[in-house]
């Protein structure tokens, strides 16, 4: 068994008085895809917006790919640029083209030459059948479009990790195929991946492991099969009942 | 219910009904004009007021002939929609028409009927309007100030240096681009600064020197505004981010800072960097009055800048601060590359009312002795040989900040309009 590339233990987080996360402990092993899910407000975005520490964590350990994250942590900028984070909302930014939005990056953090970083971000926006978009600007696209967008902007930077955060839940549901597209294929090239989704088509097909959580808990984590043929708890029988 | 409906078209008689209404208009506009511009009362054999009401209640009857929800005659309709919704509407447009007509015979035989604007004295002036001979006389000083007429072409050569410098970015080459911040914002004033100091101030490459106190005029107006607007603006964005700043100190020095200059009126300012600020140098220590308003000036309209910026920051989403963060941007690519770019085209109204606002309140350096143009028209109106042309001198002066104002705020939309993506 390898070294885990993430690794989070007995981990706390208040949001002021509230506690949004409760005693996490999770590890993740290189290539694995993780399908996190629960009802809203249950701290699963949270959670994956700790692991490249967007939010911060008060109490326990998480270290990604080696590096330990806390107040201390100078290089966190190097940590994030190894984790691609792929938002609700897109987060792209509308006053550059699709192009920009992807070369941006890659040109200025990882010190690319410019040349070089459009043939990748090119590139991206292939397997994500949107390189003919490339010089228009993100409003001028759909929300699917958009969010492959996104997924490529994320992965120019050729990240180890890839975070999810309920991509799908901001797209209408014709669009939503085409990203969950572009997400499958991802995964089976191999990349390690967390996923915030209330699909349970998508993570049937290709999580390895499944995490329930709730009220800040994780409830469950089991592999995908077993977490759909017999879940456990009576909280996740409740949730599975409700969602299929 | 006839009644009612005597004067309300429907779309049959639309067309005979447009016709008469607007015949009716035509009388009461025909009424006016000829009661302004030839002071003949067509309507006289009317007793008393309603000689006066007589164009209004006749024009609002055809206004009301007229009105109709839709009519298929475009202008009709546009009409109808835009001046013509209702009676009260329609009584608030033949108003200001009115009123226009009636201020127009006077305004115009004032500016330029019964104006005189041939000799170069007072003496000219015969005429009961305008002696625009006062600004014809008085140009040079209006532009130049107390400058010496014989080196007038040093400042318009200065001028042009500086407009002629400033176009550069625009002919600069696509791998040089990114150096144009850097370039407008340290390099291009810095020549400006010795443009103007070397060609204006003079005293060396055999130009002789003109102190400040001379300058003045239109000339000495775009001089402060220029460098004052220049310097501003990158002062106000490094406040508005200190005030957005997770360091205590820098946040705290920018909030001080910011709500100092705001809360003290400018001519306080003005006169204390004239006044109290040489008293803290050091003796052998000197800074011309000139540099000092312009400090003064840029320290004052920086606050209100960084204000207006940081509105603009506030109103991103915070959606773009976490994905230029999760790309492995730190604080300051993430603010040049994806926030400021956002948020100074959210601001180009707010900073162009800012700019506006500083063009206009540079008259204020009257109170420290130094005459730009409204300040050289208070000189020249209480010139013992030109009294009493105060008048001209106010409008001139409107005219040209009018100008002035009117052409930055037209660049401002282009502008906005160069730098719209969304949508």
């Amino acid at each position: 068994m390898s070294d885990p590339i993430i690794k989070i233990q007995n981990m706390n987080k208040w949001f002021g008085d509230f506690q949004v996360l409760k005693n996490i402990n999770l590890e993740v092993e290189a290539n694995k895809k993780i399908v996190v899910c629960g009802p809203s407000g249950s701290g699963k975005s949270t959670l994956i917006r700790c692991i490249n520490r967007l939010e911060e964590h008060q109490e326990g350990d998480i270290i990604v790919d080696g590096s330990e994250l806390s107040e201390k942590t100078k290089d966190i900028e190097k940590i994030r640029a190894e984790v691609g984070m792929v938002f609700q909302q897109f987060n792209l930014f509308p006053h550059l083209s699709i192009l920009d939005n992807c070369t941006l990056a890659p040109i200025w953090v990882k010190k690319m030459p410019k040349k070089e970083a459009q043939e990748l971000a090119l590139d991206q926006l292939k397997k994500v059948q949107i390189d003919d978009q490339a010089n228009k600007f993100p409003g001028q696209l759909s929300g699917g479009q958009q969010q492959r967008c996104a997924i490529a902007r994320a992965l120019c930077m050729q990240p180890k990790i890839m975070l999810f955060d309920e991509p799908t839940s901001a797209l209408d549901p014709e669009m939503i195929k085409e990203v969950l597209d572009a997400m499958v294929s991802l995964a089976k090239g191999g990349m390690t991946m967390i996923v915030v989704t209330h699909e349970m088509g998508f993570a049937k097909e290709v999580a390895d492991e499944v995490i329930f959580m709730d009220e800040g808990m994780i409830i469950e984590k089991a592999d995908t099969k077993e977490f759909f043929a017999n879940p456990k708890s009576d909280r996740t029988k409740l949730f599975l009942s409700q969602i299929l | 219910m006839h009644t009612i409906n005597f004067l309300k078209p429907n779309k049959d008689n639309i067309k005979n009904y447009s016709i008469i209404g607007s015949f009716l208009v035509l009388i009461s506009l025909i009424d006016v004009i000829s009661n302004a511009f030839l002071k003949i009362n067509l309507t006289s054999f009317l007793p008393g007021s309603l000689t006066t009401l007589f164009p209004l209640i006749i024009g609002l009857i055809g206004l009301n002939m007229m009105r109709i929800d839709y009519s298929g005659n475009k202008t009709l309709d546009l009409l109808n929609k835009n001046i013509n919704t209702n009676n009260f509407n329609a009584v608030l447009t033949l108003l200001i028409l009115f009123s226009i007509i009636k201020a127009l015979p006077p305004s115009l035989s004032w500016m330029i009927l019964d104006a005189n604007i041939s000799g170069d004295s007072k003496d000219a002036c015969t005429g009961t309007g305008a002696c625009w001979t006062y600004i014809k006389v008085w140009f040079r000083r209006f532009m130049y100030g107390m400058y010496p007429n014989e080196f007038h072409w040093r400042i318009n050569t200065a001028f042009i240096l500086v407009i002629a410098l400033g176009f550069v970015g625009y002919f600069m080459k696509e791998n040089l681009k990114k150096y144009l911040a850097l370039y407008y914002v340290i390099i291009y004033p810095v020549i400006a600064y010795l443009v103007i100091y070397y060609l204006i101030s003079g005293g060396s490459f055999g130009l002789q020197w003109v102190e400040t106190g001379a300058w003045g005029g239109l000339s000495l107006t775009f001089i402060v505004s220029f460098f004052c607007l220049i310097f501003c603006f990158p002062l106000g964005m490094i406040f508005a981010l200190g005030r957005r700043s997770n360091l205590p100190v820098i946040k705290y020095i920018s909030i001080c800072y910011i709500e100092f200059w705001r809360g003290v009126p400018l001519i306080t300012v003005l006169f204390m960097s004239s006044v109290m600020f040489p008293m803290f140098l050091p003796e052998d220590f000197f800074m011309d009055k000139l540099v000092r308003v312009i400090i003064a000036i840029t320290l004052f309209e920086a606050a209100y800048c960084a204000e207006v910026i940081r509105g603009g920051l506030q109103s991103l989403p915070r959606g773009q601060y976490d994905a230029a963060k999760s790309l492995g941007m730190g604080y300051w690519k993430m603010h040049i590359f994806v926030i400021l770019p956002q948020a100074l085209k959210l601001v180009i109204p707010g900073i162009a009312n800012t700019f506006l606002a500083l063009v206009k309140d540079t008259p204020l350096i009257f109170v420290v002795g130094l005459a730009e143009l409204a300040g050289m028209l208070a000189l020249a109106k209480t010139n013992p040989k030109w009294l009493g042309f105060a008048m001209e001198g106010y409008i001139f002066a409107s005219i040209i900040f009018w100008i002035i104002c009117y052409a930055m705020s037209k660049y401002s939309y282009n502008l906005e309009a160069k730098y719209k993506t969304e949508r």
